[in-house]
């Protein structure tokens, strides 16, 4: 949860921003404040930034860095290290594309069709979004754990999910359910079905307008949502965590491994760890204001049409 | 003309039905959006479906394109049966309101689209295809714009590009829908006329459906009037607004007043004036006794200059309307009031007394 929160609030601001800008600029209008309301209104904002933001990110690397550069990349030679990287890679290389797909069906059969059940689906898919990871998680072992439901029968037939990468993926793809499909429903919506209908009547088939028409129009979208949600399946902690069974080098994944190594007063090895996953946060945050910009003009358009 | 869908149109002998369906009926739900639906469009010919919002005319167009499939009923297309052919075989041209171009394709990727999803063989090659491309710019007068995006056109390019997708794939009908509806007033005004020379050019088959009257009575060689899923009306725009077969196309055509009104023995009474039945005769259409209907257009109230006859009533106001004027009458207490031209030059004054007399009657049992 508490990654969508900044998401939206930041996303509002860049939103907001470009289209307020002229009215803003206009001088002695009735939303003018005072010079130095607006500095206080600016100074506490980056105050606050810095303060729960930047300060810790630095924290981050200057930690991991204490010891020097030669400590810092020794920390990667540890196999379990090594481990836990490759997992984290497997686990969001599984739980991404599988969201992609779940997420492009969704949105397509709810913007493009009328059924019985539909506001029950959009609602569930927004489950994972106001449930506490470690329930998802505990739902998971509930199921599938030596004394789950199914326990006994997986147990009979030698199948393991629970502290195990089925289970990693299974919670993590639980996890990022919404993501793909929160950020294409609502432009599915807008853009109607008008464009696939007249696409149909010059004799396309149905697979090529979905390729041909469909899908470039929710291209940028797209790509937002598997980046947003490639992010979150990388850095889930606390449904991965119940389901891990925390076993090293073979059911840890990066951010469980961060929590071991600090636990084991192992700082300087937690904090490369962790650097690795804020440094995989920066490069969201670059890969998300360029598709921002990239994208932005074309879903710009497509509003205008 | 290098169009060469132009032959195909002109080897479908005038008189050919195109279009026929027979019964047509369309229920969403509970609701009925086509209640049994007899039309008939013979080869060449344009003709408007108008009607108020909610009438069936969209449903309508979109069951014989194949958008929507009939709850009952079928469609033929020229003899054919072609209730249960797929939309992609159907071989129609359909424009919508809102354009529906492919926003990340160019005006000439648009336009070549139809052309380029064929399966290989059906295909034409890519010269061809060009070459198709660039006439159908020039049809539709946007030679030069072919590397343009939609975004960068405006409301009425933007159209003329969706016909001339819609014409690329030579249809064998076309199947507008409100094509002019998101446009301003004037380029509305321009483009009906150039989709009147192009049909006349073309001459493909084209059923386009639209709640503007004027739009209809100017552009088609028939109007169908359609009304809760049914159509009560086909013809020629003059048998549609001179002669309404029925009281829905009596107040939908032309700017209409209801009047309330008994036929009697002696004629027709309206509201405090009695309508000799003589006069009744010689323009109504109705006899039978009872409640009617009697609706008036602007036009149909004449003043008349001597004081015999025709009915006397008071003005009870005076408008300015074009190059004449108008002149609000009651023809009863409690009743709307209607328009009465008068003749150029003339003006009247709220409270003056004139005579007038019908110069049409429209009326309907009630």
């Amino acid at each position: 949860m508490s990654e969508t929160l900044p998401r939206a609030a930041v996303g509002a601001c860049l939103d907001a921003m470009p289209r307020h800008a002229p009215a803003t600029r206009r001088r002695g209008g009735v939303i003018d404040e005072s010079a130095p309301v607006q500095t206080a209104l600016v100074a506490a904002a980056v105050g606050i930034l810095a303060l729960l933001v930047v300060l810790p990110l630095l924290a981050v690397f200057t930690e991991a860095l204490r010891r020097g550069v030669g400590h810092y990349l020794e920390s990667f030679a540890d196999a379990d290290t090594q481990a836990a990287i490759r997992l984290t890679l497997m686990v969001a290389g599984i739980a991404v594309p599988l969201n992609l797909v779940f997420g492009l069906a969704a949105a397509w059969a709810i913007t493009k069709f009328e059924f019985v059940g539909k506001s029950l689906l959009v609602t569930l898919i927004d489950v994972p979004f106001s449930v506490s990871p470690v329930v998802s998680g505990l739902v998971f072992v509930l199921l599938f754990g030596a004394q789950g439901v199914f326990g006994e029968w997986l147990a009979a037939h030698d199948v393991q999910i629970v502290f195990a990468v089925p289970g990693l993926v299974l919670a993590t793809v639980f996890v990022t359910v919404p993501f793909v499909a929160r950020e294409l429903i609502p432009l599915m919506q807008e853009q109607g079905t008008s464009e696939e209908e007249a696409a149909l009547t010059l004799g396309a088939s149905g697979l090529r307008t979905f390729l041909s028409v469909t899908l470039p129009n929710v291209k940028w979208a797209l790509l937002y949502g598997v980046l947003l949600c490639n992010a979150r399946a990388m850095g889930e902690f606390g449904a991965v965590s119940v389901v891990s069974g925390h076993v090293r080098g073979l059911t840890n994944t990066m951010p469980l491994h961060v929590e071991i190594l600090y636990n084991e007063y192992n700082f300087v090895a937690a904090f490369a760890v962790a650097s690795l996953l804020a440094g995989l946060a920066l490069v969201t945050l670059v890969a998300k204001s360029i598709l921002e910009w990239r994208g932005g003009d074309q879903l710009e358009r497509s509003r205008r049409i | 003309m290098a169009i060469s869908s132009n032959g195909h149109a002109a080897s479908e002998a005038s008189g050919t039905v195109a279009i026929r369906t027979e019964g047509l009926a369309k229920a969403f739900g509970a609701t009925a959006a086509l209640a049994g639906v007899d039309l008939a469009v013979e080869a060449g010919e344009l003709v408007a479906l108008l009607g108020p919002s909610g009438s069936g005319k969209t449903t309508l167009l979109r069951v014989v394109a194949g958008l929507e499939q009939p709850t009952g009923g079928r469609i033929f297309f020229g003899g054919e049966d072609a209730t249960f052919v797929p939309v992609q075989a159907r071989r129609v041209g359909f424009v919508f309101q809102s354009y529906a171009l492919f926003k990340h394709m160019t005006v000439a990727e648009n336009i070549a689209y139809g052309l380029r999803v064929r399966p290989r063989r059906a295909r034409p090659p890519r010269d061809a295809i060009r070459r198709r491309v660039g006439e159908l710019l020039d049809l539709v007068q946007l030679a030069g714009l072919e590397r343009r995006f939609p975004s960068q056109l405006s409301g009425g390019q933007r159209q003329r590009v969706a016909l001339a997708r819609a014409l690329a794939v030579e249809p064998k009908v076309l199947l507008l829908d409100e094509p002019f509806g998101a446009l301003d007033a004037q380029v509305r005004r321009d483009l009906r006329r150039w989709l009147r020379e192009l049909h006349d050019r073309t001459g493909h088959t084209t059923l386009f459906v639209t709640h503007d009257q004027d739009e209809a009575l100017e552009l088609a060689d028939r109007v169908a009037i359609m009304h809760r899923g049914r159509i009560e009306q086909v013809g020629t725009p003059d048998e549609i607004y001179d002669h309404p077969a029925t009281a829905f196309v009596a107040g939908f055509v032309g700017d209409a007043v209801r009047l309330p009104a008994a036929a009697e023995a002696a004629g027709l009474r309206v509201g405090a004036h009695m309508i000799p039945s003589p006069v009744v005769a010689a323009n109504g259409t109705r006899r039978d006794d009872g409640p009617a209907v009697l609706f008036v257009r602007p036009h149909d109230l004449v003043p008349v200059a001597d004081h015999v006859h025709g009915i006397a009533v008071e003005i009870a106001a005076v408008r300015r309307a074009g190059s004449g004027h108008r002149a609000e009458v009651m023809l009863g207490h409690g009743l709307p009031p209607v328009d009465v031209v008068l003749p150029a030059g003339r003006t009247a004054r709220r409270g003056d007394r004139i005579r007038v007399a019908f110069a049409n009657l429209r009326v309907f049992p009630a």
